[in-house]
């Protein structure tokens, strides 16, 4: 049969029964409307949240751990092997923060095709003199165009401007919390007691807010070459290196190449953060779940119209069959009003759904913890709204197969003898 | 020499629901091309159910049964679909139209489904047939605003748009007053004596019957006389 003649046959019924069609199309529409607001609400909060670690956690940091030399002189006497040693007190006497040998590690990792990018870092304690008191914090040296590029730095500057810190010497970016305990603004001088016993005038070019306030007390950002200076140590120290992959999910068995390449401690990002991922998965389960549960209420709406629709149509059905429409025709004619239930009530619900999503978008969302986020967030995901249709079709489907299958059968010599 | 156009063969139903209750029993007869046949019987004598055992809707009969030399009994479904679609116009006893659809739209319909000719084809055929039966002023109105006489004539010429090699009528002036019963009863015999088309109608109306040039008579499930 041509597909046009059904489609005018399906439409006439449709618009004969408009009232029915709209509330019909109203449920899907209302459900999935829902579900890509759910989603895109509860993913965008999720990405949010992720961010909040992943963003800001290297995929494997590279560095060396003060330990005891695990080979003592008496594992060395040949008489005593496979004994049991009991060793008091052991020192850490040649054990050393520094990276050995690191413009070969750098060098090494920029040649790995695996890698996105690397940071190079420098991590020492320092005080704060706040007259005469000291505040203990930890210095970091950073990079700050590869900081920025591989870990958002510039996301988390809330005043100043961060370049500053590559091109001013000696300056310095602490944490907001730990820049009110000291009183200082933009341009301001800190004074730096280094662990050697130094004490370094530094320049307050920026401030930091983590969205961790404790976290912002303690740390200060700082150049490579001004923490180096500070430490009085040469060019090429460094004490750790932070790698970035190109695909996070080899994190763990790259960590375990570099810990046997290069002799270093490599700490990937699964085993730092377990227990994020269960939360992001579970929480993108609850949404899936509440949308879905919402499409297959509206699917039992579509079921019951139309088989009032197909009771009510009876003596039209019977007809079409005694002028030679055969049963297949019929089902067809049933199953397009139910799948352009699904189809346009599901646009509306994208259409309604994305609308929502922007109002949502726009509602200031202010918290002290996330100073870069001013409104809720959203994820915009084509995915949802691929599946949203999707899943309005396949419900209205389903809703429409075993109406659309009695009105196919349906005799119509029982309906016309039965007048 | 005459074309049988519908061939009953020793066509027998029983109800099986109550205690197989036997409603036709052997009837055997023939329709040639050009006939108008009515077939007559009291309430009850089984001639509704033979009329749809002839129209192909009822499959569940013994005997066989020939439509244009084609042996019907034992097609597929949707196989006789297509042979009522181009084979056979229907009038029934109430008008039973598509109120969805304009006169013109409903007129269309099975020539649309046939799909032999264009839409545009179908269109001029429709209003040629509305035309023949003068009604063709109401293409444009629906169905339930016609009165009972124009709605059977509408009814009439949806069965002729496929040009059909017969037309079967259950009951079609039934439900009609005297005066559109023969206006119905006119166009059925302009329809036989003008343009040659067969008819075959069940009737309980004795002057309708005795108008049409053949008479079946039947009588509790058989055929008491043709």
């Amino acid at each position: 049969m041509k597909k046009k003649l059904s489609f005018d046959i399906a439409k006439a019924l449709l618009l004969a029964r408009l009232k029915q069609t709209l509330v019909a199309a109203i449920g899907v529409t209302f459900s999935i409307t829902m579900f890509i607001t759910l989603l895109s609400f509860m993913t965008g909060l999720n990405k949010l949240l992720d961010n909040l670690i992943i963003n800001r956690t290297p995929h494997v940091r590279l560095f060396n751990e003060i330990q005891q030399n695990p080979n003592q002189p008496i594992t060395l006497v040949p008489q005593y092997k496979g004994a049991h040693h009991f060793i008091s007190s052991i020192k850490t006497a040649n054990s050393r923060e520094e990276l050995y040998n690191s413009s070969a590690i750098l060098r090494t990792l920029r040649a790995d095709s695996r890698v996105q990018g690397i940071s190079q870092k420098i991590n020492t304690p320092a005080f704060f003199n706040e007259g005469n008191t000291r505040i203990a914090a930890t210095i970091n040296g950073i990079d700050v165009q590869s900081e920025n590029s591989l870990f958002h730095f510039f996301d988390y500057i809330t005043k100043g401007v961060a370049e500053n810190l590559g091109i001013i010497p000696n300056s310095i970016v602490p944490g907001k919390a730990l820049a009110d305990k000291l009183a200082v603004d933009i341009g301001d001088m800190v004074y730096v007691t280094m662990p050697t016993g130094e004490t370094f005038p530094l320049k307050v070019v920026a401030f930091y807010q983590s969205g961790i306030n404790d976290l912002d007390k303690v740390i200060a950002f700082t150049s490579i070459a001004t923490a180096q200076k500070l430490l009085g140590k040469p060019a090429n120290y460094l004490t750790e290196v932070q790698v970035r992959l190109n695909d996070i999910a080899i994190a763990p068995a790259v960590a375990k190449e570099y810990r046997h390449l290069f002799g270093i401690q490599a700490e990937d990002i699964q085993t730092a953060n377990a227990q994020f991922e269960t939360g992001t998965s579970i929480r993108t389960l609850i949404s899936y779940v509440v949308g879905i549960t919402l499409l297959i209420v509206a699917g039992f709406g579509i079921y019951n119209i139309l088989n009032m629709m197909i009771y009510e149509k009876m003596d039209t059905i019977a007809i079409l069959k005694a002028t030679g429409f055969s049963g297949r025709d019929v089902k067809q004619i049933f199953m397009l009003i139910a799948l352009s239930i699904g189809f346009f009530g599901g646009l509306a619900g994208l259409l309604f759904g994305y609308g929502l999503s922007v109002i949502i978008d726009n509602i200031p969302f202010n918290t002290a913890a996330l100073p870069t986020i001013k409104t809720y967030p959203v994820n915009y995901n084509p995915v949802y709204y691929m599946i949203g249709i999707l899943f309005s079709l396949l419900t209205t489907y389903l809703a429409g197969y075993f109406p659309a299958a009695k009105a196919g059968r349906i005799d119509p010599v029982v309906i016309i003898r039965g007048k | 020499m005459e074309t049988p156009i519908l061939e009953a063969r020793h066509i027998s139903k029983s109800f099986h629901e109550q205690l197989n209750t036997q409603v036709l029993t052997d009837i055997s007869f023939t329709v040639n091309k050009g006939e108008f046949v009515s077939v007559v019987g009291k309430s009850g004598c089984g001639k509704s159910t033979l009329l749809y055992i002839l129209s192909t809707m009822d499959t569940d009969y013994e005997g066989e049964l020939l439509i244009d030399n084609e042996l019907v009994t034992g097609k597929k479904a949707a196989r006789l679909a297509e042979i009522r679609n181009e084979k056979i116009g229907f009038v029934f006893q109430f008008h039973y139209l598509l109120n969805e659809f304009t006169v013109l739209r409903n007129v269309m319909l099975p020539g649309l489904k046939l799909n032999r000719l264009t839409e545009m084809q179908v269109e001029q055929n429709a209003r040629k047939w509305l035309t023949a039966l003068d009604i063709v002023h109401l293409e444009n109105k629906l169905p339930n605003k016609l009165s009972g006489g124009e709605k059977q004539r509408v009814a009439i010429a949806r069965a002729l748009i496929n040009d059909p090699h017969i037309i079967m009528g259950d009951e079609p002036t039934g439900n009609l007053d005297k005066k559109n019963s023969q206006i119905v009863f006119d166009i059925f015999n302009t329809l036989s004596g003008k343009f040659g088309q067969t008819l075959l109608i069940v009737t309980h109306d004795p002057e309708f019957a005795s108008h049409t040039k053949r008479t079946i008579e039947m009588e509790d499930g058989r055929i008491k006389k043709q």
